[in-house]
């Protein structure tokens, strides 16, 4: 393993078992399948900002079935809805962030030549890849993709005869996720493992940097919580294909009484709300890790409490697991457990006002460098605020009751998971592309690309808050069918043009990420003169990351700016000087 | 610079935390997981049996048949299996035993008798899986009906069940593989019989879930 050595075109680039091929396999999965998720945005925004109306692009790319005479099908509707769902969350947040990141930065950053198992990490991408393939094949049956939205709720999803999209679709929809779950699983895994067992001399679990926590906490509510997703999805499979009761009771369809009796699907909801509210902060820890690693780079300070950043992880971490009854305070559940769910809610606001108040004393008299980085990292701070306030609104059994199910929702989670998460991950993308590809990503394209997906993303989400309290509710086809929400007509199409602004400048990053692969300026071997590990690695590729001894770990992560030392930053594997303290 | 380090630093670098390989702890952390599935499971068990606890049916008026006796011995062919596993999880801590004392003959003995035991077990499943679909009357126990009581006890007997056996039947497989390598001599040569040791954390996992699944469906 330590040797590098000749490789195939095979061994080199598909069962490659380097974690740095492999994060770059996961990075471009996912911004493949992202592309495919916004672009199914767009076409359902079309709809919502012009009912009705006949559009030449939806005929043109949805054929005659889906959209006869260019006017999108409710079915299609529902269908795109569900799948750009599916897809921004699991595919892209999930696994095309922490795929990436986690694969990537936990070797070079803890000082290991590889993941604990090679073999294990190449089969999670693989397992991820066959997921892709049947979730994109699901796209092409002929009754359609899933289409009870992403959270698949039963009866809706459990009845073939129920809608279209309930049909093949459904199950290939059950069975991409099925490898997905044992994909992230195995991941997961190795990434806890490797952590706690491959670090290199030096660094104990206190000099770890913040990434890798987050990234360690993110593996372990993986492990905890994808494991009761996937026995809530075998319990709907074999209510769906076995005839089973699960979830199904008492069903009348086109006339015909269903046999099924005594199931529930509210225990589908707390099954799968058991996973689905960790899987937020699956998606966001990451994104937290790696604006922690930016920010403290670029403002050339040390992180402000290093310590309460790994408490706050944790304790946002433990509370994940016992808030998921917050999704369902209109099932009917009983005032005072829906009050027991509010308070544990509202618990998190504890840990991330602490996160963002550290980001920001942080930033506070910095020398701050605004890299692309650095903005998409500051970008991260705004929609973790901003989505976050909604979230103490929602988290309130009493206030949630009016708002649930609206447009309020929609954007609340967009901002706070969506748009952070996706920052973070650009922050990511942008800081460590000299390391990965050993070229620079261009700046100026990097600066519109940030300011115009600012822009443009907060014009999506922020009006869709008004639209909810208005409340228009989630989900629906149409706009139009009431006349009370006839004067909302014009910030639907003020969100559909920012919704297409926002869409065409990710090609720009698009374009700017694979020139600069070919084409960007040669990276020296430390360009952002960070103090981490993986920058004392050479540029170019080699399998053991490291040619001679792996370093030895003599300080943690942030001497930025430390008093008495010649430069504004401290490298991981620079001894102690005579007499000097560790921070 | 050496006394700085001493001073400082803790960690020696790729030690192992608690001395424990990362496969073991891998096989922990899956342990886990597996767990937490089984979990979900036995949880929407006890959901829909606590929604319905006047016309679920008592275990031990369902399984009252002992092959080749007559009358009624209610749960003896049950308590008959779950001793068998459990007595393959004390063939398998042997089997582990003469593993770290590296003597591969009695490795294979034990080894193979836990094997046997595994598969009394999944024979004896069947049986009375047979038992139970056979049914009251002329009317079969299925996945959608249930002359005993109410059709999700029978929902959940079936897939419960029958998710432990998948692992119980997945754990012989792999046994047998391990055997093979045993004889081979793969874990002399390696010096070491640690994946004996893990595959028996898996066998030892699925007899404890069997402890919970038979204390759930057949006990309480």
């Amino acid at each position: 393993m330590s040797d590098h050595h000749k490789e195939t075109f095979i061994t080199k680039y598909i069962f490659c078992q380097d974690h740095k091929m492999i994060a770059k396999q996961f990075l471009i999965t996912g911004m493949l399948m992202g592309v495919i998720g916004m672009f199914m945005s767009i076409l359902f925004r079309l709809q919502l900002s012009n009912p009705g109306e006949s559009f030449a692009v939806l005929e043109w790319f949805l054929g005659d079935k889906w959209a006869p005479g260019g006017v999108l099908d409710p079915n299609m509707y529902l269908s795109l809805v569900t799948m750009h769902g599916t897809i921004l969350v699991f595919w892209v947040l999930t696994a095309g962030l922490t795929g990436t990141f986690a694969n990537y930065l936990i070797p070079l950053q803890i000082g290991a030549r590889d993941m604990a198992s090679g073999f294990l990490n190449m089969l999670s991408y693989w397992f991820f890849f066959g997921a892709t393939i049947v979730m994109l094949i699901s796209l092409f049956v002929e009754s359609g993709p899933a289409s009870a939205g992403w959270t698949v709720y039963p009866p809706l999803s459990a009845l073939p005869q129920a809608i279209s999209g309930s049909g093949l679709g459904q199950d290939l929809w059950l069975v991409g996720m099925a490898l997905f779950i044992v994909s992230s699983l195995l991941g997961g895994l190795n990434y806890i493992v490797t952590i706690l067992n491959l670090r290199t001399k030096g660094m104990s679990m206190s000099r770890l940097p913040l990434t890798i926590w987050a990234l360690l906490i993110t593996a372990i509510i993986g492990v905890l919580t994808f494991p009761v997703l996937l026995a809530c999805a075998l319990l709907l499979i074999f209510d769906r294909s076995f005839g089973t009761s699960f979830y199904l009771s008492d069903i009348i369809i086109n006339g015909e009484m269903l046999h099924n009796t005594g199931g529930s699907p509210i225990l589908f909801e707390h099954l799968f709300w058991f996973l689905g509210h960790p899987e937020v902060y699956i998606i966001l820890l990451p994104a937290l890790g790696l604006v922690s690693e930016v920010m403290s780079v670029n403002s050339r300070k040390p992180i402000f409490g290093y310590k309460a950043m790994v408490g706050a992880m944790m304790a946002i971490a433990f509370l994940s697991c016992i808030v998921w009854g917050h999704h369902m305070f209109v099932t009917g559940m009983d005032p005072f457990l829906g009050s027991v769910f509010t308070f544990t809610t509202l618990l998190i606001a504890i840990p991330s006002a602490v996160k963002v108040f550290n980001y920001l004393t942080t930033l506070w008299r910095g020398s701050i460098r605004f890299t692309p980085a650095m903005l998409f990292a500051i970008g991260f701070v705004s929609t973790f605020i901003t989505g976050g306030l909604t979230g103490l609104i929602l988290g309130d059994s009493a206030l949630d009751i009016n708002v649930h199910d609206t447009y309020f929702v929609v954007g609340h989670f967009h901002i706070v998971m969506g748009l952070s998460a996706i920052y973070g991950m650009f922050a990511g993308v942008y800081h460590w592309f000299p390391k990965m590809y050993g070229r620079m990503m261009n700046k100026k394209l990097g600066y519109l690309h940030f300011w115009v997906t600012f822009i443009a993303a907060y014009g999506v989400f922020f009006p869709m808050h008004f639209l909810g309290l208005a409340g228009l509710p989630r989900r629906y086809y149409t706009n139009s069918a009431f006349p009370m929400f006839d004067n909302l007509t014009d910030i639907n199409e003020v969100i559909t043009f920012f919704s297409i602004i926002g869409g065409l400048v990710q090609l720009l990053f698009i374009f700017n990420f694979f020139y600069s692969i070919f084409k960007g300026t040669k990276s020296e071997q430390n360009p952002w003169k960070s103090n981490t590990l993986e920058w004392t690695a050479p540029v170019e590729r080699i399998h053991g990351n490291w040619p001679g001894e792996i370093p030895s770990v003599e300080r943690w992560a942030y001497d930025y700016s430390k008093p008495g030392m010649d430069e504004d930053f401290v490298m991981q594997n620079v001894p102690l000087k005579e007499g000097e303290t560790e921070h | 610079m050496e006394q700085t380090i001493e001073k400082t630093n803790s960690w020696g670098g790729n030690q192992r935390p608690y001395n424990i390989s990362y496969g073991k702890l891998m096989m922990w952390f899956f342990l886990m997981t597996d767990a937490l599935t089984f979990s979900g499971f036995l949880v929407s068990y006890g959901f829909s049996r606590f929604k319905y606890v006047d016309v679920w049916p008592k275990a031990e008026d369902v399984f009252t048949h002992f092959p080749f006796l007559h009358g009624d011995h209610p749960l003896l062919f049950v308590a008959l299996m779950t001793f068998i596993l459990i007595m393959s999880s004390v063939t398998m801590v042997l089997a582990v035993n003469y593993g770290h004392k590296m003597q591969k003959e009695k490795v294979i003995l034990w080894l193979s008798l836990t094997i046997v035991g595994g598969i009394i077990f999944l024979g004896s499943q069947a049986w009375e899986w047979s038992h139970f679909i056979h049914g009251l009357d002329g009317v079969p126990a299925t996945l959608v009906s249930n002359p005993y009581g109410h059709p999700l006890f029978a929902d959940y007997f079936f897939f419960i069940t029958g998710f432990h056996g998948f692992h119980v039947f997945s754990g012989i497989l792999i046994l047998i593989i391990i055997l093979i390598n045993v004889i081979k001599g793969t874990y002399e040569k390696r010096g070491h019989y640690e994946m004996v040791e893990k595959v028996g954390l898996y066998w030892h996992f699925v007899d404890l879930v069997w402890v919970f699944v038979f204390t759930f469906f057949y006990l309480v």
